[in-house]
């Protein structure tokens, strides 16, 4: 028989405080490679499962790279390549410069910002092993969801399936990959 | 100063952000199914069709505009700026609310903007997108506007970095971009609840793809959490320098009456003034037609009304500055700037400028007003008209009669200014139609973070 590969075991509770216990649980018998699903940001849950995240160092060089290629094209086109004599004043007149440097900060650490976090995310990615479970539908509404996978070194199905029973939750599902 | 206090509670447990009752499923029921199960009434196809018919209104204007040249304008020497920039300085400034309510009031955790973010940020939208039309096609040859940016080209030419002109191009072409980043990154999260509540093959696959495979990960929701943080923190100083941009556009010029340093705050104020009141205006309307008194509840509107009156005694201080620097500055095209405007040939727009934005809104001190939906929604318009009359008096008032008496004139605009600017706010109704006909006008998991069970007890 052929035997399709398990992405990991999934439990479904029914509010954020249950599933913020139930991470904190997981953590503590050892599981570490655990994820959550929630319908809505829970800071504590974050915490929970231990997250990394890039996002604001991505935003800071993308915005970094906005203000400096701002103002640098503005030296280069007004002082270099296309310099304009205008009753002698100086070519480089920086006080002038500083709207479209500011414009660009933002516009560069803004879309860094975004794309940082979607790329970080690993979206958009239209399929996912997650979906597979009929009731993560409700992922998106009003259900809470833990998943321990199966390249935990602990994880064993028995084992697990145990495990997650004796958090409680509303169901269990493994999920295939 | 206690018994303040308790009223200002007392006031806030009357109206709650959010209706008592509600859990998850129903929150999510509820304004999903405006989108997905709800019949379209009737109501709608009017609204959108006469939206519709707007616009094509407009797209004829400004066919013949294309065809024809400016010249169709009422513009002329000295009057070179009218209705274009004047509605153009109109729309931007309405737009301005919306990053206020979505970024500024996020950051200061001000939760009851939870419920009207989305639409605001999608009025903020279609605002700019109007207010972009203008100095487009006021350009006379706007098939060549990509000239304003900077790129490598064969005529061996750069822009001109020193004219505010051209920072408008970077301020308003920056704000639609991260304008529209923020508003398509907030709703990823619900475009993933519609893509699993939908029934329909189609509109499945049309909010799959468009939720970028959303599926409401901790570790996504941590990183997403701290983007939607840190692009409210760069479009909060974004939003206070667009409109401070556009006021440079008239501050670095000489113009009489233009050449006053309030005019950046003052910008900002008035804008954030007609922005609420245009919020109010979509609001009042929308809550009622959907039924969405119990998210958009009496206390949005208070907050509205009340961030109004501030604002408003911003503008009606900029414009006691304006008068008091034009008369103790003692420069005479000042003084005559002043003059002209309490006696000139359009006297009687700056007398109906002041009803409009100083006057008449201060009806908003009684509270009675503040929570008649009628009364608040005629108040705005009100308030809509007299920040455009404003835009018409700076800028047609300060160029007809400049320093040479022998170079004034007279501005009158003629029906294709009138058909492109009410084709602007049938085209704005037309997108706001089709918003919240086909994506969730209120932020479903933000509203699902204001019930009380989305706290998290500790064991």
């Amino acid at each position: 028989m052929k035997t399709t590969p398990i992405y990991g075991m999934m439990a479904e509770f029914d509010s954020p405080s249950d599933l913020v216990a139930a991470a904190h649980k997981s953590h503590e018998a050892g599981y570490k490679k655990i994820d959550a699903y929630s319908p809505f940001p829970i800071e504590d849950l974050a915490e929970a499962i231990h997250c990394t995240n890039h996002v604001p160092l991505v935003t800071l060089i993308g915005a970094c790279i906005g203000g400096l290629s701002g103002y640098l094209l503005q030296y280069w086109v007004a002082v270099i390549t296309y310099p304009i004599n205008v009753g002698g004043r100086p070519y480089h007149s920086w006080p002038s410069f500083i709207v479209v440097t500011f414009e660009l900060t933002i516009l560069f650490g803004g879309i860094a910002a975004v794309f940082g976090m979607l790329a970080l995310n690993g979206l958009p990615m239209p399929y996912h092993p997650v979906f597979n479970v009929p009731r993560f539908a409700m992922a998106t509404k009003d259900r809470f969801f833990l998943i321990i996978f199966s390249s935990d070194p602990n994880y064993s199905p028995a084992g697990v399936r145990q495990f997650l029973e004796s958090l409680g939750p509303r169901s269990i599902a493994e999920v295939p990959s | 100063m206690a018994d303040r206090m308790e009223d200002v509670e007392v006031e806030n447990r009357k109206a709650p952000v959010i209706e008592p009752g509600y859990t998850f499923g129903t929150v999510t029921d509820k304004i999903s199914a405006i989108v997905l199960t709800r019949p379209t009434s009737t109501g709608w196809f009017i609204g959108f069709g006469a939206g519709f018919v707007l616009t094509m209104m407009m797209l004829f204007a400004i066919g013949y505009l294309v065809v024809k040249g400016t010249g169709i304008w009422g513009i002329n020497i000295p009057v070179g700026w009218g209705f274009a920039i004047v509605n153009f300085v109109w729309w931007i400034g309405i737009g301005h609310a919306g990053t206020l309510i979505s970024a500024i009031l996020l950051l200061l955790r001000q939760s009851w903007r939870n419920s009207i973010n989305r639409f605001a940020e999608a009025m903020t939208l279609f605002a700019v997108a109007s207010a972009g039309i203008f100095p487009l096609i006021h350009t006379g040859r706007p098939w060549l506007a990509y000239w304003m940016f900077p790129y490598p080209n064969t005529m061996n030419y750069w822009p001109q970095f020193r004219s505010p002109l051209l920072w408008d191009v970077f301020a308003v072409s920056t704000y639609f971009t991260i304008s529209l980043l923020f508003w398509f990154i907030g709703l990823v999260p619900d475009l993933a609840t519609l893509r699993d509540r939908s029934q329909n093959r189609a509109a499945q696959i049309i909010y799959g793809m468009l939720a970028l495979g959303w599926r409401g990960s901790a570790r996504h929701w941590h990183r997403y959490e701290s983007a939607y943080l840190l692009l409210a923190g760069l479009a909060t100083p974004l939003v206070l320098s667009v409109h401070t941009v556009v006021s440079f556009d008239f501050a670095i010029s000489i113009v009489p009456g233009w050449h006053t340093t309030i005019f950046p705050p003052y910008f900002v104020a008035g804008a954030i003034y007609s922005g609420f009141a245009m919020v109010l205006m979509l609001a009042i309307p929308i809550r009622k037609l959907y039924a969405l008194e119990d998210f958009i509840t009496d206390r949005h509107l208070q907050n509205s009304a009340k961030v109004m009156l501030a604002t408003g005694w911003i503008v009606a201080y900029g414009y006691g500055i304006e008068a008091f620097m034009g008369w103790y500055g003692g420069n005479r095209y000042d003084v005559f700037t002043l003059w002209n405007r309490l006696h000139g040939p359009y006297a009687f727009l700056y007398y109906l400028l002041l009803a409009c934005n100083i006057f008449i809104p201060q009806l908003l001190w009684i509270r009675k007003l503040r929570t008649s939906t009628v009364g608040l929604f005629l108040v705005a318009l009100v308030i809509l008209v007299g920040m455009w009359l404003e835009r018409f008096v700076i800028i047609v008032m300060s160029l007809h009669r400049d320093f040479l008496t022998s170079s004034w004139g007279m501005y009158y605009p003629t029906r294709w200014d009138w058909m492109t600017y009410i084709g602007t706010i049938g085209m704005f109704l037309t997108a706001m139609f089709l918003f919240v006909r086909i994506l969730p006008m209120i932020s479903i998991f933000e509203m699902r973070t204001l019930l009380p069970e989305a706290e998290v007890k500790a064991e």
